[in-house]
């Protein structure tokens, strides 16, 4: 994933409405660089309330991770796609193989630290997270098995909206861009144009989840989604 | 074969782990380290044996349970887990994690509850300590374990209901895990379980095979079974840790519907690989049962493994069982046991003079704790019973 520019990620559960994939194109053409596609799972204990109830929602509507697969099969967009997931999902026999038929290009699983990265099946690029809490040397081996991006976790706490951007989000993203080459996104808790633009200061780029969430659960179609991920682009560029 | 120390991983066979976001990694090291420092620090060790008699009111005793025994046709004796301050076995693991995390220099508590025994144990110990405690409880536990929610109120700790998911011990759970990865630094997750990341299965177990080394000295020979419920396990854990390397048969006893070591599949949950119950898709299902601490859908890594060498035999029972089991015991000796230990109990009432359970085996059951918190649901069934 290399763009000129800073690298916009925005989030999006699959199968949270009917018509979810329309959301794709519409946050592509309002300037996303690749688009991060969720896979909902029963307990997301990393999720904050509002990926909680978008993951209720979609399993609710009979979501499984066949149908998001399929239906990002039938979607033509041209940007990167990349799954989150939680590990129960990611360690089952064929679902990397299942991604990849698929066209998906990366793999988040934020239950999955380095110790048991084992259990993900080759052929699809695992990006890890880093945290604040993690210590430097440990930082440098997760960014060396990092693969496509580094996700560097702006704070300690679950995923949600917040009033402002954390100073451990530029701590860690500066001490991660002294550690690799490969690009590092900040994500959790960036929910207005103001912190995507202070986190790339340092970083290269951002990832945006429960702001675009929230906007979808209370009825925000794909041209008002696009419109708010424009505001984040403008922002960043 | 003893049950043993997991490996450095944390894994007992092919479960366990530490599946666990990255934030929480250093948290769940720094608990190993301090756990691993303390359990082989004999200062830490007679702390813990002073609490553990001046509060906790161990030893406990056994108790040959003789009418039941004459009605079952096998010889059973219970360890009286119920007898202990708070009335659950639960309060020898919150003793003993609330005094590590005093000598980790935390500042407070954090714990889940189902049937909110552990979430009382964990309000005492933190009283007792001097560190505050908040306990996550799922809303439908809420509703019907008030009389626990009050004390857990009383003894001054903070209980904030869990209205996610299926409003039970696992979504209390994964919001324990989501507030814990917010305050690392001050709190200390006090898990109540054999479950969740390394090394709180094998943490959990060490404070509770209290129950099975004390069993063991006390039971003159070696039983033919030692049978416990089995919930997350904990309570199973302490008890097997005593008896592990001896002839007796293992019996786990879970709930029909929360029978993670009978019908679940390899999964990952809260942290461990172990057995879950769950969709085809992967999906975590929802485990019903009338006792709320059974009420998981799987069960702790050391119990999958132990399955999976036929070290241990679980088995499902279902409500109706349980509470039969526990009425059978009200009358034959005067002990109303929680409906957790009930299944247990069931299990026995069922299989004795089977091929299962031979008539005239000695049997040693845990009853993990007391009745009391059960008697508005007992009320509810036998009016339902009567209607």
């Amino acid at each position: 994933m290399k763009t000129d520019r800073k690298i916009l990620m925005p989030y999006i559960t699959g199968g949270v409405t009917p018509q979810w994939t329309d959301y794709l194109p519409a946050m592509a053409e309002a300037g996303a660089d690749a688009i991060e596609v969720g896979i909902p799972f029963s307990d997301p204990t990393l999720d904050g309330v509002t990926i909680q109830e978008a993951s209720n929602v979609s399993l609710a509507n009979g979501t499984t991770p066949q149908s998001v697969l399929n239906e990002l099969s039938e979607t033509t967009v041209d940007v990167p796609i990349i799954v989150s997931t939680y590990a129960n999902l990611a360690v089952r026999k064929g679902f990397c193989a299942d991604l990849k038929a698929a066209g998906v290009e990366g793999l988040i699983v934020p239950d999955l630290p380095l110790e048991e990265m084992p259990a993900i099946e080759e052929g699809i690029d695992l990006a890890l997270l880093v945290s604040p809490a993690t210590p430097p040397e440990r930082a440098q081996e997760i960014v060396a098995r990092s693969r496509g991006f580094v996700y560097a976790v702006s704070s300690m706490s679950t995923t949600g909206e917040r009033d402002h951007l954390p100073a451990s989000a530029i701590d860690l993203a500066t001490r991660l861009k002294d550690a690799t080459g490969l690009p590092v996104l900040v994500g959790f808790g960036i929910s207005q144009p103001a912190h995507a633009a202070e986190a790339a200061r340092v970083a290269d780029g951002v990832i945006v989840g429960a702001a675009i969430m929230r906007r979808v659960l209370d009825g925000a179609g794909p041209a008002r989604v696009g419109e708010y991920v424009a505001t984040l682009r403008a922002a960043l560029d | 074969m003893p049950m043993r120390t997991p490996t450095q991983k944390g894994r007992f066979g092919e479960y366990g782990g530490r599946w666990v976001p990255e934030s929480l990694v250093p948290a769940c090291l720094e608990v190993a380290d301090a756990f691993e420092k303390a359990w082989v620090d004999p200062g830490f060790r007679e702390q813990l044996q002073t609490m553990l008699a001046r509060h906790v009111g161990r030893p406990t005793p056994l108790t040959p349970a003789e009418r039941l025994s004459a009605e079952l046709g096998v010889s059973v004796v219970l360890k009286r887990e119920d007898l202990t301050h708070t009335g659950s076995h639960k309060i020898n693991n919150a003793v003993g994690q609330a005094l590590l995390a005093r000598r980790m220099g935390k500042q407070r508590l954090i714990a889940e509850t189902g049937a909110g025994m552990h979430g009382v144990a964990t309000a005492t110990a933190g009283a007792l300590l001097d560190l505050p405690v908040t306990v996550f409880m799922g809303e439908q536990d809420v509703e019907r374990q008030s009389h626990n929610v009050f004390r857990m109120r009383y003894l001054g700790a903070e209980v904030v209901p869990v209205r996610s998911g299926s409003r039970t011990l696992k979504d209390a759970t994964s919001e324990a895990m989501r507030h814990w990865v917010s305050s690392t630094e001050e709190a200390h997750y006090c898990l109540g379980s054999v479950v969740g990341p390394h090394p709180y299965p094998w943490m959990v177990r060490e404070f509770q095979r209290v129950i099975g080394d004390e069993a063991r000295e006390q039971y003159a020979a070696t039983p033919d079974f030692v049978v416990a419920c089995v919930g997350g396990g904990s309570n199973a854990a302490g008890t097997f840790a005593g008896f592990a390397d001896t002839s007796a048969r293992l019996v786990g006893v879970e709930a029909i519907g929360g029978s993670g070591a009978t019908f679940g599949q390899a999964g990952v949950l809260h942290g461990s690989r172990s057995l879950f119950l769950q969709d085809e898709h992967g999906q975590i299902l929802e485990a019903h049962s009338i006792a709320a601490g059974l009420d998981y859908p799987g069960v702790g890594p050391e119990h999958a493994h132990l399955r999976d060498l036929g070290r241990a035999q679980y088995v499902a029972v279902n409500d109706e069982a349980a509470v039969a089991a526990a009425s059978q015991l009200a009358r034959t000796e005067g002990i109303i046991p929680a409906l957790e230990s009930a299944h247990a109990l069931a299990w026995v009432a069922e299989a004795a003079g089977t091929p299962d359970l031979p008539a005239g085996s000695t049997v040693l059951l845990t009853l993990s704790g007391r009745g009391d918190k059960d008697i508005a649901t007992l009320i509810a069934r036998s009016e339902e019973s009567r209607a």
